[in-house]
């Protein structure tokens, strides 16, 4: 029953957050103090195109009836149609889902292990060499733009000093995503390295406090052998945060995806925004802005039920 | 010695890892079997330090560099990594200072006290581990049905987690046992019955204590043997009487003056300055700086410990000599003026803390020129009616006056003038002055709310200063160049530089250590007598009251329990409840007069 | 034994005055700290003046394009034809200073809501922080793309849009590193003597969390920059046709095997920059712990 509660409260404020947000993207995309259709249509536009663009996309509607229109159609998975080309949007998007969402799984799946077992390593070997080390390096990607890393990477791995790998990727329309791993290859190495240093240090953070806490002293004291002490004590204690890094990683690649995507020309939803903000599409860009955030709340929701579930202290509050 | 040695230390040295600073040296110490020693020492004297090296443990950036442990006749430091831990646990246990953090919060209780069998091959099945578990959670007084022992940590009460402590300690049947202050933070009742089990169970099943505490009075009443340990040292050591009765070092003899006790009417004395750190350690002895007997030769060397007499060692050349201590000053004599009004009056307060009432109907006087000391154990509403005569706690209803003048809740609605007349002295002097300000500053700075010119404040500073025994070349430091007693004393100078009506002084030696509180409480009698204070006095330690306040407000669960001149509650009390807490207060005459 | 009061001999002795170290003080101690400072001065000496010693315009064309070595160049000409040292000498400085400005923006309102959450704990920081909280579930990047999409690159947007997304992480930061600083004591000594809220948020809250707060300044400043030139890349530079390191990088990459130092000249001023404020924010962050774990050991 607690938790049953406790879960409908995190949705209801995951719900309000959405809300929140859609009227963030929409007052941005269309309500400044600007007018789509000029946008869109450029300035020699006459008046008869620019009204005739107004009624068809609805623009002509007070604003409270363009955003519940937009609303309703997000709700019933029909967001519109693209500025573009006239045609529905999920029609020219949805493989592109698909894509982007294989390269954050895979990317996830890469960094997610490699952020735990580096931020564990290093809190164990806290300022030893390899702690220090990393410490170095991690800074040094983290601070980096991933454009300016996926550059270089280019320059190591694809062009002047070891061609080995495509500079970009193929994956033709109706194909999935998998078809070309090779040109794989450089956007998840770029994604990896632009969020695992990051979220290393974020576990080994956790990590050091957990490590350094009195009752880890205590399972010592009681002799009982390191491994129990950190398999039994340590770890029940460091898994509530890791939760929270994967959200954070998942969190940082809906973000950086979108650069990586353009650098590489990977047919996603990061390239799809890239160029619908460029023709000023709003229809696409409110829809995108939507589904990453909708990802986001998700993920966040996921690990906050995950804290709750293994954490005792947390767990117990609910009964 | 006695025969049957359990615990037997030599030598010990302890360093700061890589610097070659002792923490702790020539450390020796012998426990024998079934007795209790008590480690006394002011903090960062290295006694926590000594007790987890009985376990073989360092901490972090701290290694111990020589001497030898043996327990039961087997060393201990030059075992493995494996062998120690076989024994820590099982041959040698701890319990811990702070329950609330050692015990894991995501592991049963049960599964803690079990993994202590399991690892140390107790018993042939797990039935037979269950079935000890059941018996020690029996012997600590716990419930031991399946339930509680499926409880978390944070399901449990402070007394019943160092309860749990317990009985992992006790579990495999210990020869030694090392207690760490492990009644810190309980309060008097729960202390009183935890030391009650710790003492049948080390009698019961023969195991040789090694009890690390600040406390004095718990001491004389749990421990057989008593060792002084002071800068890393052991100064003097011997039976427990005959360290209280006959101590011949001059650190014990400020010790026992300085440690306030519930039987006793004699007015502490305290004594100022602090111990040299690790690292800043003179050749000689470490208490010559503060020692009032101090000659060329304990600056020289440090003394070896000889003995005094059979069983009692002390560490220094001037061992028994010196008077006997007496009080600086003369004590309180109080204008009782019974014609003027109340300096503070408070009628029927009732105070919620976030909605929830903590503090019922209280009403007690503070009259003109004297101390009223309210004493109450944690969870009381004593901090919550002193912040709120303060104005810093807001949620309150009744009657506060000050002066015959009903103050506003919040100290922002009442007039300048008010609130310069109440002034308050807070808990921890390490949090209560501004780090980047200097002493000058933030003893000036109520004068400047006053409406005084920079110069007239920064004046009455200085001399606010040398009246809480302070010259007014502190007025240029910064907090962090001063001990914990100076920092106090700062914040009382800054608390009486306005001249108030009132001054709340809210356990304002709690975080000092005895010597340093003694001090406090001293210069806050002087200031008493001199300058006609009416103060309210708020503590949770029955016993400092006695040299301190003329009357006494007991509450508990926020209501006024007994309230009267302080020799009557203290000696007559007419409440079971005042009845019960004196009675569980542990005294120093009480426990040297049972023997 | 009448002198039990005196005070001790060592408090006799003065000791020298001596305001306890800055954070930057014992931050420049660090190596790491000094190279993130040197970084930090070439590459804002770059940004701001090379301008100046650029030896062609930033629009001037030069010779053949994507061509590495070209008469009167030092590194080649770029897609357009233009001189690549020339434009990257001019890419700087718009990147800087919206970066500047964004962060600087973003650190008043973000300082002020999180002391002001902090004190006034209670409903008004419930509000105030689960408001930053939504705000967070936003990728920047992604705001900073909605919100252009129908304005464009202007420079006014792209501050204020940085500005307002920084906000609420500085405000998150400056509100967890005043709560501790609120519960001690000398604030509610300052309360006792009636001190108005601003003085109290002003000169006993905020020096008090400056440690924590340079950190953060340093580590947004880090991102704020990366933000910008990212958007640059994108195709959202403020100037059309103007040179930014964040658009040469975009503008050069096809050629990137023939002619390499468009891409790679670029990249390396922005990944120099932004390692040398990451340097100095981690130099500030060891150093401000260091600080406080000796407050803690008192």
């Amino acid at each position: 029953m607690g938790i049953l509660k406790l879960v409908l409260r995190r949705l209801a404020l995951g719900v309000l957050t959405l809300f929140v947000v859609s009227l963030a993207v929409f007052l941005l995309s269309q309500a400044l103090p600007s007018d789509p259709a000029r946008a869109v249509l450029g300035r020699e536009a006459t008046e008869e195109n620019v009204a005739a663009f107004r009624a068809q996309y609805g623009l002509d509607q007070p604003m409270i009836k363009q955003y519940t229109t937009w609303i309703k159609g997000l709700l019933s998975g029909e967001p519109g149609v693209s500025y573009s080309n006239g045609e529905p949007i999920m029609d020219f998007l949805g493989d592109r889902i698909k894509n982007s969402l294989f390269l954050m799984f895979m990317g996830s799946l890469i960094s997610i292990p490699l952020s735990l077992l580096i931020g564990s390593y290093a809190a164990l070997r806290r300022d030893k060499t390899f702690d220090n080390a990393n410490s170095v390096s991690s800074l040094i990607l983290a601070a980096m733009p991933e454009f300016v890393l996926g550059a270089f990477l280019v320059v190591l791995f694809a062009t002047n000093v070891w061609n080995i790998f495509p500079a970009t990727i193929r994956i033709r329309p109706g194909e999935p995503p998998w078809s070309d791993m090779k040109g794989m290859i450089l956007p998840l190495l770029t994604l990896t390295l632009a969020v695992t240093p990051y979220v290393s240090r974020v576990v080994r953070a956790s990590m050091i406090e957990v490590l350094e806490s009195d009752y880890v002293e205590m399972g010592r004291l009681k002799g009982l052998p390191e491994r129990t002490v950190l398999w039994r004590h340590a770890m029940p204690n460091a898994i509530g945060p890791t939760f929270q890094v994967m959200a954070l990683n998942v969190a940082y690649m809906a973000g950086g995806v979108v650069v990586v995507e353009s650098l590489f020309n990977f047919p996603g939803i990061g390239l799809a925004m890239r160029d619908a903000v460029r023709d000023v599409n709003i229809p696409v860009v409110q829809f995108l802005a939507m589904f990453i955030s909708f990802i986001y709340v998700i993920t966040n929701l996921a690990a906050d039920i995950g804290t709750i579930l293994v954490t005792p202290r947390l767990r117990t509050r609910l009964s | 010695m006695s025969e049957h040695v359990t615990l037997d230390i030599r030598d010990l040295r302890i360093e700061v890892d890589g610097t070659g600073n002792d923490i702790v040296d020539e450390v020796t110490l012998q426990v024998p079997r079934g007795q209790v020693l008590g480690l006394v020492g002011e903090s960062g004297s290295g006694k926590t330090t000594v007790g987890l090296a009985v376990l073989g443990h360092a901490r972090k950036g701290v290694a111990i560099s020589s001497g030898s442990i043996e327990i039961n006749g087997r060393a201990l430091l030059s075992r493995s990594a494996k062998d120690l831990r076989a024994m820590r646990g099982s041959l040698v246990t701890y319990v811990p200072q702070d329950p609330s953090m050692s015990l894991n919060p995501a592991l049963r209780i049960g599964t803690q006290i079990l993994e202590v069998l399991e690892h140390h091959g107790f018993g042939s099945s797990q039935q037979e581990r269950r079935e000890r578990v059941e018996q020690v959670m029996t012997e600590v007084a716990l419930p031991n049905d399946r339930d509680f022992l499926r409880r978390y940590p944070h399901q449990l009460s402070g007394g019943q987690q160092q309860r749990v402590g317990l009985a992992m300690a006790f579990a495999c049947r210990p020869a030694v046992i090392v207690l760490d202050e492990p009644t810190t933070g309980l309060d008097v009742s729960t202390q009183s019955h935890v030391l009650a089990t710790v003492r049948d169970l080390c009698h019961q099943h023969g195991v040789a204590a090694l009890y690390v505490t600040h406390d004095l009075a718990v001491v004389a009443n749990l421990a057989d043997r008593v060792a002084v340990m002071y800068a890393g040292r052991i100064v003097e050591q011997g039976p427990t009487k005959a360290i209280f009765d006959n101590a011949q070092h001059p650190y014990t003899r400020h010790l026992t003056a300085a440690a306030p006790d519930i039987n006793s009417d004699e007015p502490v004395i305290g004594l100022r300055g602090r111990a040299p750190a690790p690292g800043k350690r003179p050749a000689g002895c470490a208490f010559a700086l503060r020692c009032e007997l101090v000659t060329d030769e304990c600056r020289e060397q440090f003394p070896v410990e000889r003995p005094v007499l059979r069983d009692h060692l002390v560490r220094c050349f001037q061992a028994g000599r010196g008077e006997r201590l007496t009080p600086a000053q003369t004590p309180v004599s109080v204008r009782r003026d019974s014609e003027s009004a109340p300096a503070l009056q408070i009628r029927h307060v009732d105070a919620a803390y976030t909605g929830h009432q903590v503090v019922h109907d209280v009403t007690f006087d503070v009259p003109r020129g004297q101390c009223v000391a309210l004493v109450g154990e944690s969870g009381s509403g004593k901090t919550t009616l002193t912040r709120s005569v303060g104005g810093l706690h807001r949620e309150w209803n009744g009657e506060i006056l000050l002066d015959g003048v009903a103050l506003a809740r919040s100290s922002r609605d009442r007039p300048t003038a008010q609130r310069l007349s109440i002034q308050y002295v807070f808990q921890n002097p390490y949090s209560s002055l501004h780090p980047r300000r200097t002493v000058g500053e933030s003893v000036s700075r109520p004068l400047r709310v006053a409406g005084a010119s920079a110069r007239e404040a920064s004046h009455a500073a200085a001399e606010m200063l040398e009246r809480v025994s302070l010259t007014a070349a502190y007025a240029s430091r910064y907090p962090d160049q001063l001990s914990g007693g100076e920092r106090q004393r700062v914040a009382i100078a800054r608390a009486l530089v306005c001249k108030p009506s009132v001054l709340v002084c809210d356990e304002v030696t709690s975080a000092l250590d005895v010597l340093v509180q003694a001090a406090v409480v001293e210069l806050l009698v002087g200031l008493q007598r001199d300058l006609g204070l009416s103060m309210l006095f708020v503590t949770h330690n029955l016993p400092l009251v006695r040299s301190l306040a003329q009357q006494v407000v007991v509450l508990a669960d926020g209501k006024v329990v007994e309230a009267g001149p302080t020799e009557q509650v203290l000696t007559r009390p007419e409440q079971e409840y005042t009845q019960r807490l004196l009675a569980d207060t542990p005294s120093i005459a009480a426990a040297l007069a049972a023997d | 034994m009448s002198t039990v009061d005196t005070p001790p001999p060592t408090a006799a002795t003065p000791q020298p005055v001596r305001k306890p170290d800055g954070v930057f003080k014992v931050a420049l101690r660090m190596w790491r700290t000094r190279i993130g400072v040197v970084l930090l001065v070439i590459l804002v000496g770059i940004a701001l003046f090379g301008p100046y010693f650029a030896p062609y315009g930033e629009q001037e064309f030069v010779g053949q394009p994507n061509t590495r070595h070209v008469e009167g160049t030092l590194l080649g000409t770029d897609y357009f034809g233009q001189d690549v040292l020339s434009r990257a000498l001019h890419g700087g400085r718009s990147i800087l200073l919206l970066a500047v400005a964004s962060t600087a923006l973003a650190l008043v309102f973000g300082v002020a809501i999180g002391l002001v959450a902090a004190y006034n704990r209670g409903r008004l920081d419930d509000v105030l922080m689960r408001s930053m909280d939504i705000s967070l579930a936003f990728p920047q990047l992604l705001l900073a793309l909605v919100a252009l999409t129908t304005i464009g690159p202007e420079p006014w947007l792209i501050v204020a849009i940085v500005a307002i997304t920084t906000t609420p992480r500085i405000a998150r930061i400056t509100r967890g590193a005043a709560v501790p600083v609120v519960e001690r004591d000398f604030v509610g000594a300052a309360e006792a003597l009636g001190e108005s809220r601003t003085r109290i948020l002003w000169s006993e809250l905020l020096p008090n969390v400056s440690g924590p707060l340079l950190v953060e300044a340093n580590l947004r400043l880090t991102y704020s920059i990366g933000l910008i030139a990212s958007l640059g890349f994108l195709g959202f530079a403020t100037r059309v046709n103007a040179a930014d390191w964040g658009l040469m990088v975009n503008e050069n990459r096809i050629a990137l095997s023939v002619q390499p130092w468009g891409t790679v000249l670029p990249a390396i001023a922005i990944a120099l920059l932004t390692v040398g404020t990451g340097l100095i924010a981690d130099g500030l962050s060891r150093a401000s712990a260091g600080i406080d774990r000796a407050k803690g050991d008192q």
